[in-house]
């Protein structure tokens, strides 16, 4: 086991010094770069020159690859080209707003996909049915920019119902703990900070649940007609036990299993869509940051760090599931 | 992310086992038989249909040439006033004044361009890889094995928005190798996982038993079940691939060229930037791209259906 | 499931607990004091465009940047208010000898930094001796508009700066080594503030270091700029984007008639422009020109500012020879239905530009030759030029929106569209802004074609005209056209203005006739858009707006 967990620990740091050394050359082989996004209109060839040497461009690369390995290994990725900050504040920063945001959307979704599922099976081939199917569809296959651009122009615009944009309204101070805005308002005693974040997050996390909504309640309603046609269900009907009792005890519980295992597939798919959703809502989350550190100007120190990190991050939870799999089934352990 | 991988794993699987169990050339009459029954998929199958036809046809359909600025439409337009439905232009101006409604009949062509390019790229490059990896086994077959779970864990938009990144300029091109790409491990998948169950499977064994040739297996019984689980992953792609490049122009990092009439570009582009002048401007390329968004799912997800053994009574 | 809801509860009531008990750990850090400020002026909330750099005067060259720092700080010479006339600032006057080398300024009296130190002549020349000998490369190539302006630094044959003494507490002496048409116009730019050499000192102000491929700036940039300004800083929360500016109770001009100034970033305009009507900012920057007129409809202020910009298609004469004949670049003139652009794309008050600087500017010929929309003539110059059938690679920016250039591709796309139809094939390439368009452009001079504009500083010709023409650019080719570079060096070295006036004149006249290294092609001023209750907001052409006359009505 030990051998096996250091093996691929020794894999990991590999990958991802091929990786970065890979992203490291082919950022510098781009026109434009740094140089081209810290000068304005009004820069010098003078001034270009001295910026050259200042970020010490003009050494040779293995000198320049040496300096970024050795200030990675540091855990030191530069400052943003952007905002002039060290990228890990950048990011740090951004994380929680995107978490809060996927966490919303994922209450959305579980809150209203599981009973609408559980309904259109129970009205299986009825209007509420047909309806939810038919919604459902038009979910998947709407543009999701589209639907919270028309969302927020219905709702902010024609009538004042929530905030157009941002985590919080402008200058009411609230103050900064974790950077989950919600849960700060509780820690500090800020109710109305509080209750304004949660404000904000209504129509975002709406926009950001649409297509994990239509999923799950597709998925529900598929499993609870599959475990409604179960042998042990007729059964449990024809042994006469309250209607109430199979639907909780039995109908539910099993159809459930599918329904969970899809919303912990969903990650990947919210991150995708949380690039859009944060755009329309002017969200400064990862999604905004990514967009950011490439139309505003390509900002290499960010877009490096973002890429390890993805790849970091996606290493690790893969070795995680092997090495799961590789405590449920023996044969993986002897290879 | 990883978890991502999983479920597009287990969307594979599920396929694989419904299309490679018995059936041969039987299974498709009979699952033809249950399309044409099933109104869904009608109804995706005639929105497919006349997607087709307008996109084939365009040049006949269309009023006028998508990319002239007309005269009569640029005399009464300025920034914030696009005229509307006039003689000759029945949707009146986009906001260069040219013809509305040619490029909304020309947009269905260059979208089928996109659509179809993206998944031919990605059926090729993907049948290829899982032919390499079934035919050789072993350790290429691992390795590559290996690298499509990597390739799984990415949703296709954040993969055409890192390849931005790295081209330095989006182009049209972009769109259509991100999701070919992304989908090149889906359709490997698909080819090899249902090759190697069909090799176990009744039928094949029968055949086998009966003396029929190796490549008469593969060809007749082994190939045709293995391309309808392609088939509908293909719908399904083509769908996606609408809808990224639509969010990579909203993005602004899509096709750079507002010359070309394509629904994603015409709806990221001057659909969001003119939404308050003229709102048509986003609905009907909005409607179209949803429409036929809905077709592909509708006709991918009825074929499905309709190969599920737990229909076949 | 009777179990299953136990455990829930209990989790619920473990989650409560922590929640309760950690809320004695995190402290509120709103200061209870400040609803008595309220009484009076309120908050005014205006929506910005984009992340500033930081809130040193001297490390910037962005109007971002720039618009918290000309609230914080002063310059010595400034603008009257929506214009780009000259006006005293931290100086009542200033005067220059006849050699045109000396300045000398008489400073205003009783005038404070924020940190209660006093701004005298001393001070003043504290700021300009600091720029001069700034230590390091990562603090010099950020200094752009000190390289540009003043030529380098100590040490440097370049450098324009001599000395500067204080005669007596209110007079500063700064002896150039020769002279310089920029100025005075360039002391009014927001890079030479004055800030304080107390604060610049104890916030360690010099220190700028590389950090991989940016810089860090100093506590002072940071957290505690120190100027005259009409407002103090009052911090910049970057998880909502708002930097925060505080009434200045001890300015010495106009004391701001708000209580506090909030600054928002919304980077898309579109937001900006929702955020107005749900009334949570009371004024907008850079509205989209689509925008205006139902802004305007909707009973919102929509201030335009005078046009100080300029866009232009320039002409790169090195890759194809055919663009060094003057009739061919005066083709391209006249297939350019400037006028149709203007009126189908331009932002309301945009006007087809004849030349390289607004009519506002020292220098601008009002009878310069034109280029009227004339296909059939460009085709003939066209065939008298044998250029027939010319082929030209067209760079357009992508991923960028300028005042100038609010949408660079529907631009393009009309100018493309022009060419083609007087026989020039055009081969369109995009590149985005940062990510090669500036290099492709101005480093390589890969481009025939290509789109770009200015954004003027200050009110001098040669900050247009000069900036563009005045010395052999890779954008235009880097052809050794001395003639113009000649002509344009004495106009700028005129020290009387009557004959740099007409200097400048000429320039312009030649510009259009002789030389045409570039085609102007409008001039779009942006705008600003508040509430109905904001009140003394005065747009200006330099984006130069101070927020001290503004106030709130009921």
């Amino acid at each position: 086991m030990v051998r096996v967990i250091s093996r691929r620990l020794i894999q990991l740091v590999a990958t991802v010094v091929a990786l970065m050394t890979l992203v490291f050359f082919w950022l510098r082989s781009l026109p434009g770069g740094p140089v081209d996004a810290l000068l304005g209109e009004r820069a010098t060839p003078q001034t270009r020159e001295l910026l050259t040497r200042a970020l010490g461009y003009d050494q040779p690369i293995w000198v320049q690859y040496g300096r970024f390995l050795k200030n990675v290994v540091t855990g030191n990725f530069g400052n943003s080209i952007r905002t002039g900050e060290p990228v890990t504040e950048v990011i740090g920063r951004a994380f929680p707003a995107t978490i809060e945001l996927a966490i919303a959307a994922i209450i959305i979704a579980i809150g209203l996909g599981i009973p609408l599922g559980y309904l259109a099976a129970k009205h299986r081939g009825r209007l509420l049915d047909n309806a939810t199917i038919i919604v459902t569809l038009v979910g998947i296959s709407i543009p999701i920019f589209f639907l919270g651009y028309l969302l927020k122009d219905w709702l902010t615009q024609d009538i004042h119902l929530f905030p157009p944009s941002g985590r919080i309204s402008t200058g009411l101070g609230n103050t900064d703990v974790t950077g989950f805005f919600v849960l700060d308002g509780l820690l500090t005693r800020e109710l109305d900070a509080s209750a304004d974040a949660l404000w904000h997050l209504v129509l975002p996390a709406f926009t950001l649940a649409t297509i994990p909504l239509a999923i799950i309640i597709r998925i529900t309603r598929a499993s609870v007609l599959d475990v409604l046609d179960e042998d042990y269900i007729r059964t449990a009907d024809a042994k006469g036990l309250r209607h109430a009792t199979v639907r909780k005890r039995h109908v539910l519980r099993n159809a459930l299993l599918p329904v969970v295992t899809t919303i912990g597939l969903q990650t990947g798919a919210l991150l995708a869509g949380a690039v859009l959703t944060e755009k329309v809502y002017n969200w400064g989350g990862l999604g905004t940051l990514i967009t950011d550190s490439i139309s505003g100007g390509r900002d290499y120190p960010v877009l490096q760090a973002l890429i390890l990190l993805a790849a970091i991050v996606f290493i690790v939870v893969n070795l995680a599931v092997d090495l799961s799999y590789a405590f449920i089934d023996p044969r993986v352990r002897v290879k | 992310m990883a978890t991502l991988a999983e479920n597009k794993r287990r969307r594979i699987e599920e396929l694989i086992a419904r299309t490679s169990e018995a059936g041969g050339v039987s299974l498709f009459r009979d699952a033809g038989r249950r399309l044409l029954r099933n109104p869904t998929a009608i109804v995706g199958g005639v929105l497919i249909l006349l997607f087709l036809i307008i996109a084939i046809f365009a040049p006949l359909v269309a009023p006028h040439d998508p990319v002239q600025r007309f005269p009569e439409l640029t005399r009464d337009l300025t920034v914030d006033h696009i005229p509307g439905p006039t003689a000759g232009h029945p949707l009146g101006s986009d906001p260069l004044g040219r013809d509305f409604a040619s490029r909304m009949i020309y947009g269905a062509r260059q979208t089928l361009f996109v659509g179809v390019l993206a998944t031919l790229i990605g059926l090729l490059l993907g049948v290829l890889l899982g032919a390499i990896a079934g035919a050789l086994g072993g350790r290429v077959d691992a390795i590559i094995m290996r690298l499509t779970d990597v390739m799984l864990a990415l949703p296709s938009l954040l993969l055409a928005i890192t390849l931005v990144a790295l081209a330095s300029q989006s182009t049209q091109w972009t769109v259509i190798i991100a999701v070919a790409v992304v989908n090149v491990p889906i359709f490997a998948r698909l080819l090899r996982g249902s090759m190697l169950a069909q090799r176990e499977s009744d039928h094949v064994l029968a055949a086998r038993a009966l003396g029929v040739k190796r490549h008469d297996i593969v060809l007749r019984h082994m190939l045709p079940n293995s391309l309808t689980a392609v088939i509908v992953q293909a719908t399904l792609t083509f769908a996606v691939a609408i809808l990224d490049a639509a969010a990579l122009s909203f993005l602004g990092l899509g096709d750079p060229d507002i010359n070309r009439a394509e629904w994603g570009l015409m709806l990221g582009v001057d659909g969001v930037r003119y939404f308050e002048v003229r709102p048509e401007l986003a609905y009907f390329p909005a409607l179209a791209i949803i429409l036929v968004a809905l077709g592909f799912t509708l006709l991918g997800e009825s074929i499905r259906e309709a190969l599920d053994p737990k229909n076949r009574r | 499931m009777q179990a299953g809801r136990r455990r829930a509860v209990i989790a619920a009531g473990v989650i409560a607990a922590l929640t309760i008990g950690a809320a004695g750990c995190a402290k509120s850090d709103r200061d209870s004091g400040t609803d008595d400020n309220k009484a009076s002026g309120g908050t005014f909330i205006f929506a910005g465009a984009g992340d500033p750099k930081n809130f040193d005067p001297i490390f910037n060259d962005d109007g971002e940047s720039f618009r918290p720092i000309r609230q914080l700080y002063d310059t010595l010479v400034t603008h009257k208010p929506g214009t780009a006339d000259l006006t005293g600032g931290l100086a009542e006057s200033w005067e220059n000898d006849p050699t045109g080398k000396i300045w000398t300024f008489k400073l205003r009296s009783g005038v404070k930094f924020h940190d209660g130190t006093a701004l005298d002549a001393t001070a003043v020349c504290a700021n300009f001796d600091r720029w001069f000998n700034m230590k390091g490369e990562a603090a010099q190539s950020q200094m752009i508009y000190y390289t540009d302006i003043f030529g380098g630094f100590a040490g440097s044959p370049d450098a324009l700066y001599d000395n500067c003494k204080a005669s007596d507490a209110s007079t500063a002496v700064l002896t150039l080594k020769k002279y310089k048409g920029a100025f005075p116009g360039a002391f009014a730019l927001t890079a030479f503030s004055i800030a304080s050499p107390a604060a610049l000192k104890q916030y360690d102000g010099d220190t700028v270091t590389q950090n991989g491929d940016s810089f860090s700036y100093s506590a002072f940039a940071n957290e505690h700029p120190t100027g005259t300004g009409a407002f103090t800083f009052g911090g910049w929360n970057k998880a909502t984007g708002e930097i925060t500016l505080n009434r200045n109770a001890d300015y010495w001009g106009d004391k701001a008639k708000v209580d506090k100034m909030i600054i928002k970033v919304i980077k898309d305009e579109n937001t900006r422009k929702q955020e107005l009507r749900a009334g949570t900012v009371q004024a907008i920057d850079f509205p989209a020109p689509a925008d205006r007129k139902a802004l305007a409809a909707e009973g919102y202020k929509v201030l335009d500012r005078p046009a100080f910009n300029i866009l232009y298609l320039g002409i790169n004469q090195k890759n194809n020879p055919k663009l060094k004949d003057l009739r061919v670049r005066q083709a391209i003139a006249y297939a350019l239905n400037r006028a149709q652009l203007v009126q189908t794309k331009g932002p309301g008050g945009s006007a087809v530009a004849d030349e390289f600087l607004p009519n506002t500017v020292l220098g601008y010929a009002p009878d310069v030759q034109k280029y009227e929309y004339d296909v059939a003539k460009a085709k003939q110059l066209l065939a008298d030029a044998g250029a027939t059938g010319l082929t030209l690679n067209f760079y357009y920016p992508t991923e960028v929106s300028r005042p100038y250039m609010p949408n660079p591709q529907e631009i393009f796309t009309v100018l493309a569209n022009d060419l083609q139809a007087a026989g020039i094939k055009v081969n369109g390439v995009p590149r985005p802004w940062n990510g090669g368009f500036k290099d492709d452009v101005q480093q390589f001079g890969k481009q025939d074609l290509h789109m770009l504009g200015w954004t003027g500083d200050y009110n001098d010709p040669g900050n247009f005209v000069g900036t563009f023409f005045g010395r052999g650019k890779v954008e235009f080719g880097d052809q050794a056209m001395t003639d113009m570079f000649d002509a344009i060096g004495k106009a700028d070295a005129t020290v009387d203005q009557t004959a740099k006036k007409a200097a400048f004149e000429q320039v312009n006249r030649d510009l259009a006739s002789k030389w045409l290294p570039a085609v102007p092609i409008w001039h779009a001023p942006p705008a600003v858009v508040t509430t109905k209750n904001v009140v003394g907001l005065v747009a200006s052409p330099l984006t130069a707006e101070q927020f001290n006359t503004v106030s709130l009505t009921k």
